[in-house]
C-alpha cells in the first residue's frame, strides 16, 4: 500500500476507491442535490409536512427493499414481496371483521411465511434461481389471493384503527411508522452485521463453494433468509394499508421494482456479498424524492419504469467496474 | 449417440404425453372436436413464440427475463399502429414490428456483451424498460387490428378432398409451424446454429476455437427478440387490441423450456420439445377448464404445476453437476 502514497493516483480513480469505500457519501450527495432540484422547481414545496410526508412514503418502500438486501446479499432476490404484502394486508383486512385485530394479524402473517417457506426450500434445496422461484410463487399467491377474494365479498373490508394511526398519524411532526420502523432497521443492521446470521449471508453470496466447505448448512441459511424475508414484506403490507387505507388485490405491486432499484442505488450488489442496509435506506428515500420529482414533471408511470430499469441497469454495471479496478 | 436417443426419446415421450392427454380431453368432453382444438392452437400461439424466443436464448447459455415485456410492447406498437389506418397500412406495421424485435433483442445482447453484467441482470433492468415503453406507447389495452391478419389465424386450411384431415390443422398451426421453421432449420444446419451450442455449452472452449462468442450471443438474443416480436403480433392477432401489462410468458416459457428438456444451463435440447411442452401445458389448462373448475383455481394450479416444473428442473441440472 506505500506504493500509492508515493506514485500520485490520478483523480478518476482516487473517486472511483472513494465511492467504493465509502458508498454513503455520494449517495447523501444524491439525495440533497434531488432536494435542492425539487426546491428550485416547485419553491416552498420543501416544508416540514413535505418532509413527513417524504418519509412515511419512503418507509414502505425502505422495508422491502430491506428483503431484497438481504435476499441479493446471498446472490438471490425476492420479487414475491408485492404480492406478500398485498396478500397480509387483504387478509388482514376482511379478517378483521369477524376476529380481533391481533388474530387477524397472525391470521394474515400465516400466507406470508408459507410463501416465504416454499421461496426457501426450492432455491435452497432445488436450487431454482431465486428470480424464477420467487417470481413463480408470487404468480400463484395472486391466484390464491383472487379464490380467497371471492369468498370473503360479501364481509366486506375495514381497516383498525391503530394500523391507520400507524401508516398514516404524525406526533409532533414525526410519522408513527417510525415506530415501527426503526426497531425494525436496527435490526436488520444489527443482524447483518453482529450477528453470525448476517454474516453467514455475507459469506454464502460472496463465495457459495467456500462457505459450504467450511461448514455452512446453505439450506438453512437461505430457507430462515426467505422466511424472514416474507414475514418482512408481510408486516409492511399491514403498515402500507394503514397508509393507503383502500384494500385492493394490487396493493404493493407497485412497490415491488422500485424496492429492487432502491437496493441497487443502496451499493448492495445483485451478485452478493457486498452491501448493506443502511444505504437502502438512503436509496428508498432517494427514490421517494425522485418519484415526487416525477410527478411534478407531469412523467408518466412507463416513463418512470423506464427510469428504473436504466438505473438498475447503469447503477449495476458502475459497480462492477468499480470491483474490478481494485 | 445414446445422448441423441435420449433426447428424441424425451420429445418423443412429451408427444405422448399430449395425446393422452387429447385423450382425457375427449373422455371429459365427448364434443371435443376440431374447432376446440383450433381454438387451443390459438391460445397457444403467443405461448409458443414467447417459449422460441426464451429457447434460443437458454440454448445460448443464457436467459431472457424481458420476453414477456418485448411481447407487451410489440403487440401495443402493432395494435396502435393500425388503429384506424387501412388494411394495407398492415402490410407495412408486421415488418417494422418485427425489425423491432430484432433491434431490442440485439440490443439485449450486446448490452451484456459490452457491460458484462450478467444477463439475468441486464434481462431484467431491461424488461423494467420494455414494461414502462410499452405502458407509454398505449396506456391502456385498446387499439386495432387489420382484418386480413386476424384472418391468418382464424378457421382451418382447406385441403381439397380432404376435409376430415383439414378441419383438423387449423389455420394457426400452420403459421406456428412456418415461421418457427423458416428460422429454426436453417439455423440449426448453419455455422452459426453451431456456435450458439458452442457458446451454451462452454464459452470459454468456444472462445479458444474460434467462436465468435460476443457476435454469436448478440445474434441469439436478437433472434429471440425477433420471436418475441411474433408473439406480440400473435397476441394482438388473437385478442384484436394490445394489453401493456404483459401476461405470465416468463414464467410460462421457462417452464416450457424446461419441462422440453432444453438445460437451463445451456448447449442442449432443440425447438420440437419446448413446443410440444408448451402444448401440453395449455391442453392441462383446458382440461382443467372442462372439469369446471374455478377459472382461478386453475391458475393456481397452473402456476404450482409451472414452479414443480421448473424446481425438478433445477434438480436435474444440479444432480448432472455433481
Amino acid at each position: 500500500m506505500s506504493t500509492t502514497a508515493i506514485q500520485p493516483v490520478p483523480f478518476g480513480r482516487r473517486l472511483k476507491r472513494f465511492m467504493a469505500d465509502r458508498p454513503l457519501i455520494p449517495l447523501i450527495i444524491l439525495l440533497v442535490i434531488l432536494v435542492v432540484v425539487l426546491q428550485i422547481l416547485r419553491p416552498g414545496i420543501v416544508n416540514e409536512r413535505w418532509l413527513a410526508n417524504t418519509v412515511k412514503f419512503a418507509i414502505p418502500l425502505a422495508i422491502l427493499a430491506g428483503c431484497q438486501t438481504m435476499t441479493m446479499l446471498t446472490g438471490g432476490i425476492d420479487l414475491s414481496v408485492g404480492t406478500v404484502a398485498t396478500m397480509s394486508a387483504f387478509i388482514m383486512a376482511t379478517q378483521v371483521v369477524n376476529h380481533d385485530p391481533a388474530v387477524a394479524i397472525l391470521i394474515a402473517l400465516v400466507p406470508a411465511v408459507l410463501i416465504g417457506l416454499v421461496n426457501g426450500i426450492g432455491v435452497g434445496v432445488f436450487r431454482v434461481h431465486p428470480l424464477i422461484m420467487t417470481l413463480g410463487t408470487s404468480l400463484i399467491g395472486t391466484g390464491c389471493l383472487q379464490v380467497y377474494q371471492r369468498t370473503v365479498i360479501a364481509s366486506g373490508a375495514k381497516i383498525p384503527p391503530f394500523l391507520a394511526w400507524l401508516g398514516t398519524g404524525l406526533t409532533y411532526g414525526v410519522p408513527n411508522a417510525l415506530l415501527l420502523f426503526v426497531p425494525i432497521a436496527v435490526l436488520i443492521v444489527f443482524t447483518l452485521n453482529r450477528t453470525g446470521f448476517g454474516r453467514l449471508l455475507y459469506a454464502v453470496g460472496d463465495n457459495e463453494g467456500a462457505a459450504r466447505l467450511s461448514g455452512v448448512r446453505y439450506w438453512q441459511v437461505i430457507s430462515a433468509l426467505y422466511v424472514i424475508s416474507s414475514v418482512l414484506a408481510g408486516i409492511t403490507g399491514l403498515l402500507y394499508i394503514g397508509l393507503i387505507k383502500a384494500p385492493s388485490l394490487s396493493l404493493a405491486e407497485p412497490l415491488v421494482l422500485p424496492s429492487v432499484a432502491a437496493a441497487v442505488i443502496g451499493g448492495t450488489s445483485i451478485f452478493g456479498g457486498r452491501g448493506g442496509y443502511t444505504g437502502t435506506i438512503i436509496g428508498a428515500l432517494i427514490l421517494t424524492v425522485l418519484t415526487t420529482l416525477l410527478t411534478i414533471l407531469h412523467m408518466p408511470e412507463g416513463a418512470r419504469r423506464i427510469l428504473f430499469g436504466l438505473i438498475v441497469l447503469f447503477v449495476t454495471a458502475a459497480y462492477l467496474r468499480i470491483i474490478e479496478d481494485r | 449417440m445414446t445422448r441423441l436417443v435420449r433426447r428424441q426419446g424425451w420429445v418423443a415421450g412429451l408427444l405422448v404425453l399430449f395425446v393422452v392427454l387429447l385423450v382425457i380431453t375427449r373422455l371429459i368432453q365427448p364434443g371435443y372436436g376440431s374447432g376446440d382444438f383450433g381454438s387451443l392452437v390459438r391460445a397457444v400461439l403467443p405461448y409458443a413464440f414467447a417459449v422460441a424466443a426464451q429457447t434460443i436464448v437458454v440454448i445460448a447459455g443464457g436467459i431472457d427475463l424481458s420476453v414477456g415485456a418485448m411481447m407487451a410492447l410489440t403487440s401495443v406498437t402493432a395494435a396502435s399502429m393500425m388503429d384506424g389506418a387501412s388494411e394495407e397500412y398492415a402490410l407495412f406495421v408486421v415488418p417494422f414490428v418485427l425489425a423491432m424485435g430484432l433491434v431490442l433483442g440485439a440490443v439485449n445482447g450486446m448490452l451484456i456483451v459490452v457491460t458484462r453484467v450478467p444477463d439475468i441482470v441486464v434481462t431484467l433492468a431491461t424488461l423494467f424498460v420494455l414494461q414502462g415503453a410499452a405502458l407509454l406507447v398505449l396506456g391502456a389495452p385498446g387499439g386495432a387490428v387489420a382484418e386480413w391478419l386476424r384472418a391468418t389465424i382464424v378457421g382451418t386450411v382447406s385441403i381439397p378432398g380432404l376435409p376430415e384431415i383439414s378441419a383438423w390443422i387449423p389455420k394457426a398451426l400452420v403459421l406456428l409451424v412456418v415461421c418457427l421453421c423458416v428460422i429454426w432449420i436453417p439455423l440449426k444446419r448453419s455455422k452459426l446454429g453451431l456456435s450458439i451450442y458452442a457458446i451454451g455449452s462452454s464459452e470459454l472452449a468456444a472462445f479458444r476455437s474460434g467462436v465468435p462468442v460476443a457476435r454469436t450471443k448478440i445474434i441469439a438474443y436478437a433472434l429471440s427478440g425477433l420471436f418475441a416480436a411474433m408473439g406480440g403480433l400473435a397476441l394482438t392477432m388473437s385478442t384484436g387490441i394490445g394489453a401493456p401489462i404483459p401476461g405470465p410468458y416468463l414464467l410460462a416459457s421457462v417452464a416450457a423450456v424446461v419441462l422440453g428438456g432444453v438445460a437451463l444451463g445451456g448447449g442442449k435440447g432443440g425447438l420440437l420439445g419446448p413446443i410440444v411442452a408448451v402444448f401440453v401445458l395449455r391442453l392441462v389448462r383446458t382440461d382443467l377448464t372442462l372439469l369446471a373448475i374455478d377459472p382461478n383455481v386453475t391458475a393456481i394450479i397452473e402456476g404450482a404445476i409451472m414452479v414443480a416444473v421448473v424446481m425438478f428442473g433445477a434438480f436435474i441440472t444440479m444432480r448432472g453437476r455433481q
